[in-house]
């Protein structure tokens, strides 16, 4: 079943978590196996936007994971042109910044506050009333009121950005298996030997659940359950368009709508275009389970949100709809190190949606927690038992 | 909910519409066309009058496109747009019901070749729909090949409109491959005489019927000017020297159809084969769905219209009429896919198409992707599922949504055949369509809903 006997970890979940921390743990000279049930890239990763975002997050342990990510994003991007060559590496990386809008007298204030206490921590931001906004983005509606500029906010691509990474894994020895569950984990003397894989042992020193929204169910697996269950989200696709949206523009209750915990339907408009000229809308938030059918009202909604933002997008046709489920916690914030329970055993998951900014400052964090050297971003926060992961469970 | 709800009205459509109604129960015939008949009798839409007369229990939803199928407690919710794509005044409608009867159809397959996307390329089904629907050729000198059947009636048809056809190209050994299976072609009734039919009517007009050949390139600036013609081994590969050059201004090629299957993978209907799957009643997996026609494999109008009886049948019984077995038009099912069977097998798509393709063949059209991106997506990248291949390397992602392409990126990329099916939105939908109120819901409670569920199953049994 595996390429490789044995490897040093075994990375389960070959979304962009995984593929970052298998790429960051191959960087320090080990051995990684990757292993998905499905194919890499194709669940949770190949369902999102690919946000590298600051402007989402206030100030706190996962800004400061972003901003750490957002200085590696590049830095990884330029090493994997060396190492790959130019056209693997080509994720699409955009710094195309954020726009977020106030459309109400009432959220303007709320609005000033955020991006003041995000300036201390260090994001750059510039507040900007309609006039300057709308100079931004030409067709923005005439109904905002206030206007925040985030010229950090980046895209990727998150397909082409995990696959790049696990092919930078491969190039250094590792390997990478799709269509295979890891079926339980080997534990000798009270520590990780190994994964059982279709029927197969395969030694490891490490085992890291990189399961996403399945992370949950991975860990019962595991035999040392976290809380980890699927928020389930929507994206609307439009036609290719000439450019009308420069930026990741988004409405102000977005950040309200990421930070609720409500098991109810959260409908924010966020939207952007891609390379290819069409334009992405989103956001919908539902706790539905791993529901997959259709709802219509779900796609009303978004289009709505979009429509109100962008008058123009009115007449634009939509091509296509995708959902996908985001790893949620009930902090809201991701787990990344060691599980206290069973050592050998790593969780990296519950970024939501955020996992493709969060990715390489979630990567590397592991590592350095691997590795016995200090994180630059401060791992307690995200550490595997504070007790709104672990209380959960004994309830 | 006490109606049911056909989507499509080809011979399948029309047939479950009309037998559902002869069983005293309404239905709503939903169609993308102006007029009745589907592709197969793909009648004039500017003419007078219309050849099909319909029950006055059935209701018909011309120029409607189902955009969504929505699962609700007890049915479906079927989601129209009615008017032509570019209107900005078409309307929307919502229908609720607990029998719905997919009978959406195929669409004719082409395989890429260098040259595929000159224009003066078409596919057969489309110099079909010009020349008999509007007497129009495709052009003077014109090529039709592929593989199955419906050559013949395309050559056939072109010939009528004016055009030199100046080969069919079968690339299949048809005859030998009915006399492999004598029982199944027989089967086909009617359908053998009416090929033979075709056949003598090209032998008329001198028109060669050359097997174990296909158009592996079209040559051309602008428009196709030329093709090459080659001799195939058993499994599509070139003979080596086999091939010629042949002047023309138009080519038709069709390598069989592709069922519509995204109405039934929305409403979550398990699909084998690269077909619905269905039981002696045309009743999928999800109760309350019902499959007619091509769908459910390729077979022809006469078969599509016999399991539109059945499916009309079963899904009155759903709402609780009282229904004999309709044993005439099972039997004729049966027989029928005997027939189809037998058709697969003697008019298959071989692997070897794929050597057909050099790196800069384009394989999706609408976004532009070769076979060298596409190739790179999945050595390079190492992708293996849809979704990825799709981010990955573009195809798919374009106009069409995969309707063209999809089922040739995934050969080329080894993945599932019809694993480009799944479209959410079924057909495009502006967002201001999307974003207005949605339509009332039109639905009725069945007075007999209860004994219905505990009574009544999907079959006649």
């Amino acid at each position: 079943m595996s390429p490789i006997e044995s490897a040093d970890v075994v990375v389960v979940g070959a979304g962009i978590i995984g593929a970052a921390c298998a790429e960051a743990l191959s960087a320090s000279g080990r051995r990684v196996l990757v292993v998905d049930r499905g194919a890499p890239a194709g669940a949770t990763t190949a369902a999102g936007e690919g946000n590298v975002l600051l402007s989402d997050k206030a100030p706190g342990p996962e800004l400061d994971l972003a901003l750490a990510s957002r200085r590696r994003w590049p830095e990884l991007l330029e090493s994997l042109r060396g190492e790959l060559g130019e056209a693997l590496a080509d994720v699409e990386w955009e710094a195309k910044g954020g726009l977020v809008v106030a459309t109400d007298q009432d959220s303007i204030t709320p609005l000033r506050i955020i991006t003041e206490a995000q300036r201390e921590a260090g994001v750059e931001v510039r507040d900007l009333g309609q006039a300057a906004a709308r100079a931004l983005e030409p067709h923005l509606t005439t109904a905002i009121t206030a206007a925040a500029h985030y010229p950090g906010d980046a895209q990727v691509q998150p397909v082409l950005a995990a696959t790049a990474l696990l092919a930078a894994v491969r190039a250094r020895g590792g390997a990478v298996c799709g269509g295979t569950a890891v079926e339980g984990l080997i534990v000798k003397g009270g520590k990780v030997a190994g994964v059982r894989v279709g029927g197969e042992a395969v030694p490891c020193g490490a085992v890291v659940n990189a399961c996403g929204p399945w992370a949950g169910h991975f860990s019962i697996t595991a035999g040392a359950p976290i809380e980890v269950l699927p928020r389930r989200g929507m994206v609307l696709v439009t036609a290719p368009l000439p450019p009308l949206v420069a930026r990741k523009v988004y409405a102000a209750d977005y950040v309200a709508s990421v930070a609720s915990g409500d098991v109810d339907l959260q409908v924010s408009p966020v939207v952007e275009s891609t390379p290819t000229g069409t334009v992405l809308i989103g956001s919908s938030r539902q706790r539905t389970g791993f529901d997959e059918s259709l709802e219509v009202e779900v796609l009303r909604r978004l289009a709505r949100g979009a429509v109100r933002l962008f008058p123009v997008l009115e007449r634009v046709p939509v091509m296509r709809a995708y959902g996908g489920f985001r790893p949620y916690t009930p902090d809201h914030l991701p787990v990344i190190g060691r599980d206290p329970r069973i050592p050998g055993l790593w969780h990296a998951s519950g970024h939501e949606g955020a996992g493709v900014g969060l990715a390489p400052g979630t990567g590397r964090m592991l590592a350095d927690l691997m590795d016995g050297r200090r994180p630059e971003v401060d791992p307690v926060p995200f550490r595997v038992d504070r007790p709104a992961l672990m209380a959960q469970i004994k309830a | 909910m006490n109606r049911i709800v056909v989507v499509g009205a080809g011979p399948a459509g029309l047939a479950a519409a009309t037998a559902a109604a002869a069983l005293g129960v309404e239905v709503v015939l939903v169609d993308a066309a102006p007029k009745l008949g589907g592709q197969f009798f793909r009648q004039d839409a500017l003419a007078r009058g219309d050849r099909f007369t319909l029950p006055f229990q059935v209701e018909h939803v011309p120029n409607a496109t189902v955009w969504a199928v929505e699962p609700v407690a007890g049915g479906h919710r079927v989601h129209l747009r009615i008017g032509a794509a570019d209107d900005p005044s078409r309307t929307g409608r919502v229908l609720e019901t607990r029998a719905l009867v997919l009978a959406t159809g195929a669409f004719d397959r082409a395989l890429p070749f260098p040259g595929w996307d000159l224009p003066g390329v078409f596919t057969a089904g489309a110099a079909q729909a010009m020349a008999k629907g509007q007497g129009v050729a495709v052009g003077d000198r014109v090529l039709v090949g592929g593989t199955g059947p419906f050559l013949l009636p395309v050559a056939a048809s072109l010939a009528a409109a004016g055009a030199r056809v100046v080969a069919v190209a079968e690339a299949n050994a048809p005859v030998s491959a009915w006399l492999s299976d004598p029982a199944g072609a027989a089967a086909g009734g009617r359908r053998i005489p009416e090929l033979a039919r075709y056949a003598g009517l090209l032998a008329r007009h001198r028109v060669p019927y050359r097997r174990r050949t296909a158009v592996v390139e079209a040559h051309g600036s602008r428009q196709v000017e030329a093709v090459t013609l080659a001799r195939l081994d058993r499994e599509w590969a070139p003979v080596p020297g086999s091939e010629r050059r042949v002047e023309v201004d138009a080519v038709a090629v069709g390598f069989g159809f592709t069922p519509q299957l995204e109405l039934a993978v929305a409403a979550r209907c398990r699909i084998e084969g690269g077909f619905v799957a269905v039981d002696a009643a045309q009743g999928t997996s999800v109760p309350g769905v019902f499959a007619a026609g091509e769908l459910t494999g390729i077979g022809g109008a006469e078969l599509a219209a016999s399991e539109g009886a059945v499916a009309g049948a079963a899904a009155a019984k759903r709402l609780g009429a009282v229904v004999e077995p309709p044993l005439g038009a099972m039997a004729r099912v049966r027989a029928g896919r005997r027939f189809a069977a037998a058709l697969a097998a003697a008019f298959p798509v071989r692997s070897g198409w794929t050597g057909w393709l050099r790196e800069d063949t384009v394989v999706c059209r609408c976004e532009e992707v070769d076979l060298r991106r596409l190739r790179a997506a999945v050595e390079e990248r190492d992708v293996g599922g849809v979704r990825p291949l799709k981010l990955a390397s573009g195809a798919g992602l374009g106009l069409c949504q995969g309707r063209v392409c999809g089922r040739n990126a995934a050969v080329l990329a080894g993945l599932g055949d019809t694993a480009f099916a799944r479209r959410r939105i079924a057909s495009p939908v502006r967002l201001g369509e999307l974003a207005a109120a949605e339509p009332e819901v039109e639905s009725a409670d069945p007075p007999w809903s209860a004994a219905a569920e505990r009574g009544f199953g999907q079959d006649f049994g």
